[in-house]
């Protein structure tokens, strides 16, 4: 079956070529701004590209998942590392309960069924910083299966329709972090930091149910908020703690799936987009010059904006998997499992996190449309920006004018100026309650809208003068004497004559 | 049956193990006969034993900081150092190729 993507596809075939037209085609004429689809030489069949990820999440937590370290980002080198961390005879994995509550949370956050019974497996390759030449992970039974992440899209560049699309989490399993490797190319060394060797990440695998860069992108986003909400992970992008890898192929309407290749060194969201779009559109130029698509694993190059082959990456790896002999099983409880007379930190029970989850994003937003009457779109932008659904609501308290209002002074005049300045809204010059006084001055007619505007222009400033001070400096009262309107007038009048 | 030479070369490039001569491929040859006993046993319904340790509870440790700031100590046994970076070649430095090593399995 074809999924729907909402790229446009171009409906010409050629005879005899492809297979049979799938049901439920889509059929729209002309090209849209951003579809990752494109029509190829005219005549020729069209392309379903099927994109997957594999996103890795590093847990926020104080030690490791297997050891006694800080879990510290920008440490002086090794100096954050135990001698589990670098390998050395005679030491042995102790699992962090922390990092088992963040996996839970996250899991029950997506949906999935958790493994009350989950593995732990050692994946074999050699590297510099991977010092005990394997990584413990959990290949045969992880701890949560079969999720869901529901994510939205704008359908035109206006933000004024959207759609929510769903992707499937396949699993999420816990695993190590390796060290760094610093490439020193003019001594023809690698310099090895194994600082972040160890720290527990949440490997989360998303089934190939996206078809361009932008689905994979508010996918990954939507995660992101999740996880910072949960708390379960920082999900910095620019900080490492959350790193994706792209699964990319291009096939013809009921085909089979094509040849895909894998996209690594992605740092930003916007970059996802980016290195999934050209990635499909480098296969698709490949496929209809008569070439083919090698399973091979590229990087995403930002300054260049395209994806090249990676070195250091020989042949199809065995990793050898065994499980990991010093840890037996991870048993995980709920209410109706718990054994009793249990030490009640040797216990992870499930229902007594899930009655613990904080609201998500999407209840969040939810709420926020239900509470204040605001669009779905304004509430998705409020909980974009990090601090803005704080500063509305601050703005909403202070403030007679009705949210439906306020909103548009919070998303097109406070938000556009922060963006034009490159600025947070925790170092914007406009406080809350300075808006909410200005605001105030406006719904109580003691100036127009115009007014108001002229007055946010100098409050940008940041000169400490309030809404009322700039008011009568810049004397843009309205006049409310009818008597002096009509002597105003009439000057006017008389001026004319 | 007995153990190719491309099963040979594919496991002295994973394990980096070297088989040096005939005899140390009797003996793997032998190992694998030895653990292909376990084939004769009927396991028909049984579920799999990895671990001694499946019936004990993994121990979950709290989430505290006890280890760590020993970096002069894990340096001590490095050959190379470069400012408390341990130093290592700039990449996995290739195996050569079977017909260009200097191994026994080149001449079996």
């Amino acid at each position: 079956a074809v999924r729907e993507c909402r790229g446009f596809w171009r409906r010409a075939w050629q005879r005899g070529a492809g297979g049979p037209a799938p049901r439920g085609q889509r059929v729209v004429a002309g090209s849209a701004g951003g579809a990752a689809v494109p029509a190829g030489k005219s005549g020729l069949a069209p392309w379903v590209p099927v994109v997957g990820l594999e996103i890795h999440a590093q847990i926020s937590s104080n030690s490791k998942l297997f050891s006694g370290s800080q879990v510290q980002f920008a440490a002086p080198p090794n100096s954050v590392v135990s001698f589990f961390d670098a390998s050395l005879p005679g030491t042995l994995p102790v699992i962090n309960r922390r990092c088992v509550e963040a996996a839970v949370m996250t899991a029950l956050a997506l949906n999935c069924s958790i493994n009350k019974r989950s593995l732990f497996d050692r994946k074999h390759y050699f590297y510099a910083d991977l010092p005990a030449g394997y990584q413990i992970t959990q290949q045969r039974v992880p701890i949560a299966v079969n999720g869901t992440l529901s994510y939205s899209l704008c359908t035109d560049n206006k933000m004024s329709q959207m759609v929510t699309k769903t992707v499937r989490i396949k699993q999420i399993q816990l695993e190590q972090d390796s060290g760094k490797s610093l490439h020193d190319d003019t001594r023809s060394q690698t310099l090895v930091d194994l600082n972040r060797a160890g720290v527990g990440l949440m490997e989360v695998v998303m089934e190939p149910d996206m078809c361009c860069g932008e689905e994979a992108a508010a996918a990954v986003r939507e995660l992101q908020l999740i996880l910072q909400t949960l708390g379960s992970s920082h999900a910095v992008m620019a900080e490492g703690q959350l790193r994706v890898d792209a699964n990319v192929s291009v096939h013809h309407p009921g085909e089979p799936y094509g040849v895909r290749t894998e996209v690594k060194n992605i740092s930003s969201i916007r970059f996802l987009a980016k290195a999934v779009d050209y990635e499909i559109q480098r296969q698709i130029e490949e496929l209809e010059n008569g070439g083919t698509i090698l399973n091979e694993t590229r990087a995403f190059d930002s300054k260049l904006g395209c994806t090249v082959p990676m070195r250091d990456k020989e042949g199809k790896q065995d990793y050898r998997f065994m499980p990991e002999p010093n840890l037996p099983p991870l048993i995980l409880y709920d209410a109706k499992s718990l054994p009793a007379n249990t030490n009640h930190q040797q216990v992870v029970n499930i229902d007594w996190i899930h009655e613990r989850l904080p609201d998500l994003p999407s209840v969040k937003r939810a709420k926020l449309v239900e509470q204040y009457g605001i669009l779905p779109e304004h509430s998705f932008t409020l909980l974009n920006e990090d601090g803005l659904t704080e500063f509305f609501e601050n703005v909403v308290k202070h403030t007679q004018m009705k949210p439906k209002k306020v909103i548009g002074w919070i998303l097109n005049d406070l938000l556009s100026y922060l963006n034009q300045h490159s600025l947070t809204v925790k170092e914007s010059p406009v406080s809350s309650s300075i808006l909410a006084d200005l605001l105030n001055l406006l719904e109580k007619k003691e100036i127009s809208s115009t007014a108001a505007k002229q007055v946010l222009v100098e409050l940008w400033k940041g000169e400490g003068k309030t809404p009322l001070q700039i008011v009568e400096e810049k004397k843009l009262e309205l006049i409310q004497d009818q008597e002096a309107l009509e002597q105003i007038c009439q000057a006017v009048i008389d001026g004319q004559e | 049956q007995k153990v190719t030479v491309d099963v040979l070369d594919h496991l002295e490039r994973l394990a980096l193990v070297d088989f040096r001569d005939s005899e140390g491929v009797e003996r793997l040859q032998k190992a694998i006969q030895f653990a292909d006993q376990l084939h004769e046993v009927n396991t028909d319904g049984v579920e799999p034993m990895d671990s001694v340790l499946e019936d004990r509870c993994l121990y979950l440790r709290e989430d505290d900081v006890t280890e760590g700031n020993c970096a002069k100590e894990l340096l001590k046994n490095a050959r190379e150092k470069v400012e408390e970076y341990f130093v290592a070649p700039p990449g996995n430095i290739p195996l050569p190729k079977l017909e260009e090593r200097d191994t026994y399995l080149q001449s079996s």
